[in-house]
């Protein structure tokens, strides 16, 4: 078996648009996914996510590039011929089949014989923690139970690839949050590999293993959460992932590894450079606000002054908005150790806003 | 205690009904008693009813008479039933397709198609039916195109007697009723969610058993439907059979109307009215009960 249980290379997908015009929905997007990986595709909507995945699944096929499933080039493989199994958004379920219709459906078109068969739908519903309702129809169902009745459906043909389409997005936040861990737990013990789509930056962090950021169509940046949350490689990842930060300036000074940035109005720091830039080129330095300080600190070598607008206290957090000197707003999040840590400054009180150079980041795109 | 009439739910009910309840028991409740009471009369010299309750009617209608067994009018009965069968059967079969397409046709694309099969409606019956009589008369449209095409390659052609017969009459009543199978079937196939469709060849069927398993079973609604609307007509027409099938043709409905407009026999009119009726009603409760109504099948 090939290393990689999905690739795709350099997939392209063109589609005629509604005033004739064409739509590029995937741009020369390569990606592999490895063995038994939890991997997101995540992105707001129209970013080319969906395409992606009805790539693989073959409900599309690719303008140009190759899908290879396993190492088997896909070409023009009908989706009833690919050893993957997707879970629809709106769970397409049969409305007409009872749940353990739905359940054995894809097992009768294998022609898997009948004890097997039952076994094999048993087991699949013990596993959603199911049993038993066999004989009812997926209206019967709530949303929650017909989405485990869809992972079921799909999982007991044991596909190469499951792949998932905002599986948990017609869910409440409460049921969502329960079915990540437990989409997480079921993907670890059947160690079949998952590729998921999703629009949900916190749902992508929690529970994948990788992630691809896409965005027109092109896949930004693929890394692990903690790859992508602590070094996005561009601004559009910065801003999508989590709360950040933006100053925009000019790179003065160079040392190894560093920059100092020169901001409007004087706003002058000191930030970590992962891309080579030269002077005099214009940059957006990204910094997180739980990595930026009010309190004063010792190591901290940024240090910028202003005045705070406005203070939202959120029980762990408490929340500065500061206009810098030169204009810029900026926010800085200090986590609350004791009760007395929401008096660090008061509404319109001058502060420095201090920051290690490793917290702030240059961005080049 | 004195409601309101805002609160009174059950009196704004029945005012809401109330129009429909009126028109159905003048036009419909009323006629109908007195159709079973007169389908137990018998008829004088004179052609007026005489109401006793006799059971005679029926028993000529099913075959029995004074002189002996004749089954011209059970012949009849059976006519009538076969004609609505084929019409039937024929129409799902040109209906089923012709709906598959547009259901599947670009959205801004159905509106326009579903336009065209309606487009026919717009002209009178009548006229439409006698336009099938030009068509297949002797010397009509189709007897001279075939008679042009035997000319070119010098094939001696005599026309055919398309008209009048009962196939006429059925190339009628399937053409009349087409567009009524066209649209509830049509209704039901667009409902499907396309996903289903995504979903079955996901699940390794091919374009033959997704058919078979998802879309049939899901657009069974629409072909009930579109049964009822087209076996109920039909089994009691009487103006398609007299004008396509001449006077060969009789069916139940020429039947009843000769009873009453020709032969003043309005008691065996009656009976054959009610004969109709049971088995109009008959056949629909079996096939509503073997096949559903259609939302159980959609709501599960």
């Amino acid at each position: 078996m090939a290393e990689y249980a999905v690739e795709l290379r350099n997939v392209w997908k063109r589609f005629p648009g509604p005033g004739g015009e064409v739509v590029t929905a995937v741009k020369n997007v390569s990606l592999k996914i490895a063995d038994g990986e939890f991997f997101a595709l995540l992105g707001p909507s129209g970013c080319g996510k969906t395409t992606s995945l009805r790539m693989i699944a073959g409900f599309e096929l690719p303008t140009e590039g190759e899908v290879l499933i396993h190492g088997r080039p896909m070409g023009r493989t009908p989706p009833f011929q690919r050893p993957v199994n997707t879970v629809f958004q709106s769970y397409a379920l049969f409305p007409h089949m009872t749940i353990g219709e739905n359940v054995a459906f894809g097992l009768q078109m294998k022609k898997v014989d009948k004890q097997e068969m039952q076994r094999r739908v048993g087991e699949a519903l013990e596993m959603v923690r199911l049993a038993g309702y066999e004989r009812r129809k997926p209206k019967q169902l709530s949303g929650g139970q017909q989405q485990r009745i869809a992972l079921a459906r799909a999982l007991v043909n044991r596909p190469e690839v499951l792949l998932l389409d905002e599986p948990l997005g017609a869910l409440d936040l409460k049921l969502r949050k329960e079915m990540q861990l437990e989409l997480k737990k079921l993907q670890r013990e059947v160690g079949i590999t998952f590729v998921f789509v999703t629009h949900d930056q916190e749902e992508a962090l929690t529970m994948s293993d990788r992630i691809a950021v896409m965005e027109g169509g092109v896949a930004l940046q693929v890394g692990d959460a903690n790859d992508i949350y602590e070094h996005p490689n561009c601004r559009f990842v910065a801003d999508f992932i989590g709360d950040t930060n933006f100053l925009e300036g000019v790179v003065g000074a160079l040392e190894p590894g560093k920059a100092r940035v020169d901001a409007a109005g004087g706003v002058s720091l000191w930030a970590h450079t992962p891309q080579p830039v030269t002077p005099g080129q214009k940059v957006t330095v990204t910094i997180r606000p739980e990595k930026m300080h009010i309190r004063p600190t010792a190591t901290d070598v940024n240090q910028l002054s202003g005045h705070v607008t406005d203070i939202v206290y959120i029980g762990t957090d408490t929340h500065y908005g500061v206009i810098l000197n030169g204009g810029q707003t900026i926010r800085v999040r200090e986590q609350n150790y004791s009760a007395e840590s929401r008096l660090l400054a008061r509404e319109g009180e001058s502060v420095s806003v201090r920051f290690a150079i490793e917290a702030a980041r240059v961005l080049t795109e | 205690m004195i409601q309101s009439f805002r609160e009174n739910r059950r009196l704004q009910g029945f005012l809401l009904i109330l129009p429909t309840l009126l028109v159905m028991l003048v036009m419909l409740v009323i006629p109908l008693t007195l159709t079973v009471i007169t389908s137990f009369g018998q008829r004088d010299a004179d052609g007026n009813v005489i109401y006793t309750f006799t059971l005679e009617n029926y028993w000529r209608l099913l075959g029995f008479t004074e002189t002996g067994w004749d089954d011209l009018y059970l012949g009849i009965l059976l006519r009538s039933l076969w004609l609505a069968v084929q019409t039937t059967v024929i129409v799902i079969l040109m209906a089923y397709p012709l709906a598959y397409f547009i259901a599947r046709a670009p959205e801004k694309r159905r509106n326009f198609l579903l336009f065209l099969v309606l487009i026919p409606l717009w002209t009178n019956f009548i006229i439409r039916i006698y336009a099938w009589v030009m068509i297949l008369r002797g010397q009509g449209v189709l007897n001279s195109a075939l008679g042009g095409v035997a000319g070119l390659l010098s094939i001696p052609f005599t026309p055919f007697d398309f008209y009048p017969s009962q196939g006429a009459v059925l190339v009628g009543m399937v053409y009349e009723f087409l567009p009524f199978m066209i649209l509830p079937i049509y209704t039901s196939l667009e409902k499907i969610e396309p996903n289903l469709y995504e979903a079955a060849a996901d699940l390794y069927a091919n374009a033959f058993h997704t058919f078979w398993r998802v879309t049939a079973p899901l657009s069974m609604p629409g072909v009930v439907a579109g049964t009822i609307l087209t076996f109920v007509p039909v089994i009691g027409t009487f103006v398609v059979s007299d004008i396509l099938g001449g006077r060969q043709v009789i069916l139940v409905g020429n039947l009843v109307q000769r009873q009453f407009l020709d032969a003043r026999n309005p008691p065996f009119g009656s009976a054959a009215s009610i004969i109709l009726l049971l088995m109009t009603l008959t056949l629909t409760l079996y096939y509503t009960r073997r096949f559903g109504l259609g939302e159980e099948i959609a709501a599960g």
